[in-house]
């Protein structure tokens, strides 16, 4: 995903002069570093300044540019916050933000490197999109929705590879495609996630339990007819490499529990730090895995 | 003609203590002590259309200290960016002069600012957007010394440095005075023209208050090439008004009536 992130901003630069891209000295590992070679006096190396990276960015998009900046989700959104809410947002800045190397599957970087909540400080913004793409081919396709929608965004990909789920359309905000369909309940995931929701759509058909599989690849703005639509079920389960609270499983019962009261089961981590460890070690350990998502999908249809 | 810039400047001055009587708070102190440092911009540096705030080829200000917000409005509004009575609207409910500078709210603003330490990140990044197009314009911006404090400032002064921002210049309003008291005793940001060199700034110091040396280090900034100019400016916090100048607790406090009134007399 953080190759087709590096890919696609390579391909803006040339349909679209006014694309920027900076980076904080990780631009192999955000692979921004593709459209540097492409672009060099398009691209800005801020050195390891995140706070910094986020006010250029801002000084660039008041100039009429559209500045992709990019590092690692937990200094992207915590060390430099009040830049994004203050210098970005309350301005309504044109700058995207990509952050990658969110989640547990940062892996044995540990618990300091690994942002469980990013989507929850980034959705807390007024005007922030908020989108957790699953895959390579949605990942190409936001960057280009980012490039073309105006005001500030803000995206997390994780270090590692999504097996090929979406069929590379067009990317709507606040549109959650419908990737398995079923009655019986409803899965919402992003993500990593997302294949691990199939999956565990998979294992539950064999016992005869019929899910529907939304990926919600934006957070903010939510798609509150899917989301309605999904409340009808009675029985919603959440799941995001992410934590619990604030993120998508957090929206999610903020939305319905105003507007369609329903039980919400959330997978993602319980108000805990990660570790060092693989990914799926991790994924394992900390409940992110389809065999979770089932469970809970079953504990959800039994109080529903 | 030339306006006069002490006419002009007291008159700035005599609005930032009407309006932030009116407003009943705000940031005296810090905004009339960088007084002639910004008339002097709006009067006689920057090329700017008071009528088309958007346009292009402007100079860009930005206020990093944005806690002076009134010295910024009041200027405005003496070069006709939007009326002369709006003034009064100072941090009042529904008006277009927020209590610190709001892009999306007053023409002229280029920036929001307020939250310390972030102005010259972002006139970094208009600067780099000039380079990139070969754009003539100019990025200005002015600082606090008490803001010298956040480290974002001297993040943002690496990368002028590096990427030879010679079309911007840092003002750094230096009145040694900050909230919790003098700015050596809080957090000594001296030698402030030394730490920009050594940063590898061009650095100048003036008497913030003395129009020849403002001006001075303005033309000497334009005629240096390959790097960015940092102007240290000494000045008095609350200059022009007796019993405000150096007076730390009228960094955020606003004349009562009475006071206010005396001001005006001084200011007359």
């Amino acid at each position: 995903m953080r190759e087709a992130y590096g890919e696609a901003l390579a391909e803006l630069g040339t349909t679209n002069k006014n694309v920027v891209v900076l980076d904080a000295d990780l631009s192999s590992s955000t692979k921004t570093s593709l459209f540097a070679k492409r672009f060099p006096n398009r691209f800005f190396e801020v050195g390891i300044a995140e706070q910094n990276l986020l006010g250029t960015a801002a000084g660039l998009a008041a100039a009429g540019k559209i500045p992709f900046a990019s590092t690692f989700a937990v200094f992207a959104s915590g060390r430099a916050w009040e830049q994004a809410r203050n210098a970005i947002a309350y301005a309504d800045l044109n700058v995207k933000i990509v952050a990658t190397h969110a989640g547990l599957s940062v892996g044995p970087d540990g618990a300091t490197h690994q942002a469980l909540e990013d989507v929850a400080l980034m959705r807390a913004i007024p005007r922030f999109r908020v989108c957790v793409p699953c895959d390579a081919a949605e990942t190409r396709e936001m960057v280009y929705a980012f490039a073309a929608v105006r005001g500030p965004c803000y995206a997390r990909l994780p270090r590692i590879e999504s097996p090929e789920i979406t069929d590379g359309g067009k990317f709507v905000f606040g549109r959650w495609p419908v990737l398995h369909e079923g009655g019986d309940a409803c899965i919402i995931a992003n993500g990593l996630m997302v294949a691990e929701a199939l999956e565990a759509a998979r294992l539950l058909a064999k016992s005869g339990t019929r899910v529907r599989v939304l990926n919600a690849s934006t957070v903010k703005p939510l798609d509150e007819r899917a989301l309605l639509r999904a409340a009808t079920t009675g029985a919603v389960v959440t799941a995001e490499e992410h934590s619990i609270i604030g993120g998508l499983g957090g929206a999610v019962c903020e939305f319905v529990s105003e507007r369609k009261p329903c039980i919400v089961k959330r997978v993602g981590t319980r108000d805990v730090f990660g570790e060092s460890g693989e990914s799926r070690e991790l994924f394992e350990k900390y409940g992110l895995t389809a065999a979770a998502i089932a469970k809970a999908v079953h504990a959800a249809m039994k109080r529903a | 003609m030339q306006r006069d810039l002490k006419v002009i400047a007291k008159r700035v001055r005599a609005d930032i203590v009407r309006m932030t009587t009116a407003a009943g708070s705000g940031h005296p102190g810090g905004s009339l002590s960088a007084a002639d440092v910004v008339v002097a911009l709006y009067e006689r540096v920057l090329h700017h259309r008071p009528k088309q705030p958007d346009w292009l080829n402007r100079d860009r200000f930005v206020l990093s200290k944005g806690h002076a917000a009134p010295l910024l409005y009041a200027v405005l509004a003496e070069r006709g960016y939007f009326p002369h009575a709006r003034l009064a609207s100072l941090r009042k409910i529904n008006s277009h002069l927020q209590g610190h500078p709001s892009r999306l709210d007053t023409p002229g603003v280029e920036v929001s600012t307020g939250s310390l330490g972030q102005g010259l990140a972002m006139a970094n990044g208009m600067a780099l957007a000039a380079k990139t197009d070969n754009a003539k314009w100019r990025v200005y911006c002015l600082l606090g010394d008490g803001e010298c404090d956040e480290g974002e400032v001297w993040e943002a002064a690496m990368l002028s440095h590096q990427y030879k921002l010679d079309n911007l210049v840092a003002i750094v309003d230096k009145n040694g005075l900050q909230i919790d008291g003098r700015t050596r005793d809080v957090m000594d940001t001296n030698p402030l023209a030394g730490k920009f060199r050594a940063f590898g700034w061009h650095a100048i110091e003036i008497n913030g208050h003395d129009y020849k040396e403002i001006l001075g280090a303005f033309r000497e900034a334009a005629a240096t090439k390959g790097k960015p100019t940092a102007i240290i400016a000494r000045t008095v916090k609350g200059k022009g008004v007796s019993f405000m100048e150096g007076k730390i607790e009228y960094h955020g406090k606003c004349a009562n009536p009475a006071e206010c009134a005396r001001a005006l007399g001084e200011l007359a």
